[in-house]
């Protein structure tokens, strides 16, 4: 066998339960020394087939080599004696540790070693690679970076050659992700062979050398990354041939929906988050809010869907699009602002923690939304049956059936369905923040699709992004947050993006006749 | 001071079986099972002494001291463990709820023993002919040396079956295991996020099970000094077991999850508890409410703990749920 290759798997299999195939007859090397992405959509089965390499999941049939030799990894201790080590989306920490408790923990006796030499055997890596880990700090101290940083710098320490890491940048900034690479070059350098798990292109571009991609858990196959392109790498991944371009349909019947004045709130430590913003939003448009994250977006939406209190002096005024009448929504509660026909769906980072019931399946999340409307004492079933079916169909959520509980499904698929469920509501104004947050690109295109189709049915939309590219090419008008502040409001058709960029980093001198 | 000294004395007694029965509950619960069964574990480790103490001394015309213990003690943390392994096998093989589980063997447990117990009193010649004077003896005997040690010192800190001691040198073996050993840590990832500690190697099912079962095995001691040393070897059918141990689960949340806590935490439930002898012309209606301070002073701390939110203080993250690799 070649010398080169570090990792060998032939023909994997692996299924959960009877109905999902996971991967199917999957072969594929890894070399040394190399940056390998490991490309595909949402539930195309890349997490499950590096979790058997990490020992996690144990094959159903097919055979893996490390250096040649078959081998058994059934438990995640035997991927560390091999040298394999994952960093996992959800990072295997524990909170109440140090970084030094966190790296000794699960040690083998023969190589025990009192904290202070793990501590100092922690600091050699950091400089080794260029690493910033107090080892002293407690996890749950720890900003989400840093907790990344531990997690790889763990697995170096116990002596990882092979290092898988499930979609790294998901959580980071642009200026964190860029770190993180400069670190991994670092370590291919050094003959580690490094396996990122990923659906952002322009990184796969930028960091890796070859790239193999799956599609619905069966191997697609692997190119240079030299020889890629963004539009070549979508057509293996989804295979179809993509349109890549996000349309902007013109609508004709703009009419004022809602109009923000002076509005201030406090988060949730009594720092003022949103600073006397007015703005206001149109039926039949699509209005971004770009902004690094935290600068107020959260707090604006919510505010806005009666979620989060608003200081005196602020007012949000509603303007019925049927009757035309204005209403106030300070003041109001929840549920009356819902009635009014406002929805939010609000994508965090814990996809289950908002809105949905992990445990619950389709029907019942979708009754969720609807369980106080009829008259009889039981809830009605039908109707959340169908609204599921029809999400489900529209927009291919793949799940075993609408009765399986959202949390058994992939990410992307937990969004379709809150996404599919905000807009069956019909409302009048729609806020989506985040909405594509994790999501492969075939995936997210089908929710700007959704979104401008209910532009084009006169809905205010909304949309928090973080894609620059993104905002510019959908929204038609970019209101720009710098530090709670509305820093400025573009037209998405004229716009640049060093302009936005400039708007979110550097906050305008207010002028002197203020 | 006479007073005193005699509240005290009957508190560190209380609150010796309390403090075996909350230090093996946290052994348990640092590897996140929480087993309700505490009371019914306490019952077996009881019976099962009793019960290997009197047919031992009945077989024999000249029972031997450190022979007795040693029967006395192996059946009460044997039967103890195997209540233990019971729950584990139930909840962590075959995932069952662990509250329903736990409150189903302190059913098990009671029954069990009143049944046995009953038995025993039948076999000796009706209630309250049960002895094991040997045994009970043996079981009673005070530190040599030291409880010759006069004056209200003497009375306040030596007078005490050496088991009471024994409590105190488990809750500090524990404590030192916990915080300061590689397995310890271990343990505590278990039961803090179990993931993460199969992750990094750790055998979760077997930490689990060990933890479960000695931890168990050490809540059966309290049992074991009850009957031995509290009840100076009888078997009195008056539930009085299980009610410590509904005080030794109170008391694993008061001292949060730390065993040197319990040293002290023991000591104090049992003057909260006895000290209603002490205060003059309280009705019997009463004495019942003053009954209720320890659980009292438990729900204060907890209010205090979750004031001060500090992470430290909080229960093991991932106590009472199960645990399964593949589960997404």
């Amino acid at each position: 066998m070649d010398n080169n290759i570090a990792v060998s798997m032939r023909h994997i299999t692996k299924a959960f339960g009877t109905k999902v195939v996971a991967n199917k007859d999957v072969s594929m090397d890894i070399h040394r020394g190399e940056i390998l992405a490991l490309l595909g959509e949402n539930g195309s089965g890349k997490t499950t087939l590096m979790n058997m390499l990490s020992g996690i999941y144990h094959q159903d049939s097919g055979q893996i080599f490390v250096d040649g030799q078959e081998v058994h990894i059934t438990s995640p201790k035997d991927a560390y004696d091999l040298g394999i080590g994952m960093i996992h989306q959800h990072f295997k920490l524990v909170d109440v540790f140090t970084a030094t408790e966190n790296v000794a923990l699960g040690m083998d006796k023969s190589a025990a070693k009192n904290n202070k030499e793990i501590a100092k055997g922690i600091t050699e890596i950091c400089e080794k690679y260029g690493f910033d880990v107090d080892p002293k700090k407690k996890v749950y101290n720890m900003t989400v970076s840093q907790k990344q940083t531990l997690e790889i710098v763990k697995t170096l320490y116990r002596g990882a050659d092979i290092l898988i890491l499930d979609e790294p940048t998901a959580v980071l900034t642009p200026q964190e992700t860029d770190k993180l690479f400069a670190v991994l070059r670092n370590m291919k350098a050094d003959g580690k062979s490094i396996i990122i798990i990923t659906h952002k292109l322009h990184e796969v571009l930028a960091i890796s050398d070859r790239v193999s991609i799956l599609r619905k858990g069966e191997y697609i196959g692997t190119v240079e990354t030299k020889d890629a392109t963004v539009q070549s790498l979508t057509e293996m991944m989804v295979g179809q041939k993509v349109e890549l371009d996000i349309e902007r349909p013109e609508t004709e019947n703009k009419e004022l929906r809602l109009t923000i004045s002076h509005l201030s709130c406090l988060d949730k430590y009594g720092v003022k988050a949103l600073d006397d913003v007015s703005l206001e939003a149109y039926g039949g448009e699509i209005l971004g809010i770009a902004g690094i994250s935290g600068s107020g977006q959260k707090q604006l939406l919510e505010a806005i869907a009666g979620l989060q209190a608003a200081e005196d002096g602020g007012s949000i005024v509603y303007i019925d699009p049927e009757t035309g009448k204005k209403e106030e929504l300070i003041g109001k509660s929840v549920t009356q602002i819902k009635k009014m026909g406002v929805a939010l769906s609000f994508v965090p980072e814990d996809r289950l923690g908002m809105g949905l019931v992990g445990s619950m399946g389709m029907t019942d999340n979708m009754m969720l939304r609807s369980y106080k409307k009829g008259h009889s004492i039981f809830a009605d079933r039908k109707a959340p049956r169908e609204l599921a079916l029809k999400v489900k169909e529209e927009l291919e959520v793949v799940t075993p059936g609408i009765q399986t509980p959202v949390r058994k499904l992939s990410g992307g698929n937990v969004q379709k369905v809150l996404v599919g469920r905000e807009i069956a509501a019909e409302p009048t104004v729609l806020m989506a923040a985040y909405a594509v947050r994790g999501l492969d690109i075939n995936t997210s295109y089908t929710i700007y699709h959704l979104l401008n189709e209910e532009k084009k049915k006169g809905t205010a939309v909304i949309y928090v992004g973080e894609d620059l590219d993104v905002l510019l090419a959908l929204c038609d008008r970019i209101a720009v947050l710098c530090d709670g502040k509305l820093n400025g409001v573009v037209d998405g058709r004229t716009a640049t993006k060093e302009e936005v960029g400039e708007l979110m980093t550097n906050l305008k001198e207010k002028e002197a006749t203020a | 001071m006479g007073g005193f000294v005699t509240l005290f004395q009957q508190a560190v007694a209380f609150g010796t079986i309390i403090m075996f029965g909350a230090v093996g509950e946290i052994i348990t619960e640092k590897s996140g099972n929480l087993n309700l069964g505490v009371p019914g574990i306490m019952y077996l480790g009881g019976i099962s002494s009793l019960l290997g103490a009197f047919f031992y001394e009945n077989s024999t015309d000249n029972p031997i001291p450190i022979v007795c213990v040693l029967i006395a003690a192996v059946c009460a943390f044997l039967a103890s463990a195997l209540g233990g392994l019971i729950f584990s096998f139930l909840t962590i093989t075959l995932r069952a709820n662990q509250n329903v589980t736990g409150l189903t063997l302190t059913i098990f447990g009671s029954g069990v023993a009143n049944f046995f117990g009953g038995s025993l009193n039948q076999l000796s010649g009706g209630v309250g002919q049960l002895r094991v004077p040997a045994t009970s003896d043996a079981f009673r005997a005070q530190l040599p040396g030291l409880s010759n040690i006069g004056g209200d010192i003497g009375k306040l800190f030596f007078q005490y079956g050496w088991l009471a001691y024994v409590a105190i040198l488990v809750a500090i073996l524990a404590q030192v295991y916990l915080s300061r050993t590689r397995t310890g840590l271990n343990l505590r990832a278990v039961g803090e996020n179990p993931a993460t500690a199969d992750a990094a190697g750790a055998n979760v099912t077997l930490y689990k099970y060990l933890a479960t079962c000695i931890g168990a095995g050490i809540s059966g001691l309290g049992g074991l000094y009850y009957v031995m040393d509290f009840t100076q070897g009888k078997w009195a059918n008056d539930g009085t077991i299980e009610s410590l141990g509904w005080l030794a689960v109170a008391l694993v949340i008061f001292t949060t999850w730390r065993p040197k806590n319990a040293i002290w935490g023991s000591y104090l439930f049992g003057l909260l508890y006895w000290v209603y002898m002490y205060i003059v012309g309280i009705s019997r209606a009463s004495q019942e409410l003053f009954k209720m301070l320890p659980y009292v002073v438990t729900i204060v701390v907890l209010i205090i703990i979750s004031l001060r939110k500090k992470r430290e203080n909080q229960p093991p993250e991932a106590l009472g749920l199960p645990y399964f690799r593949e589960d997404r």
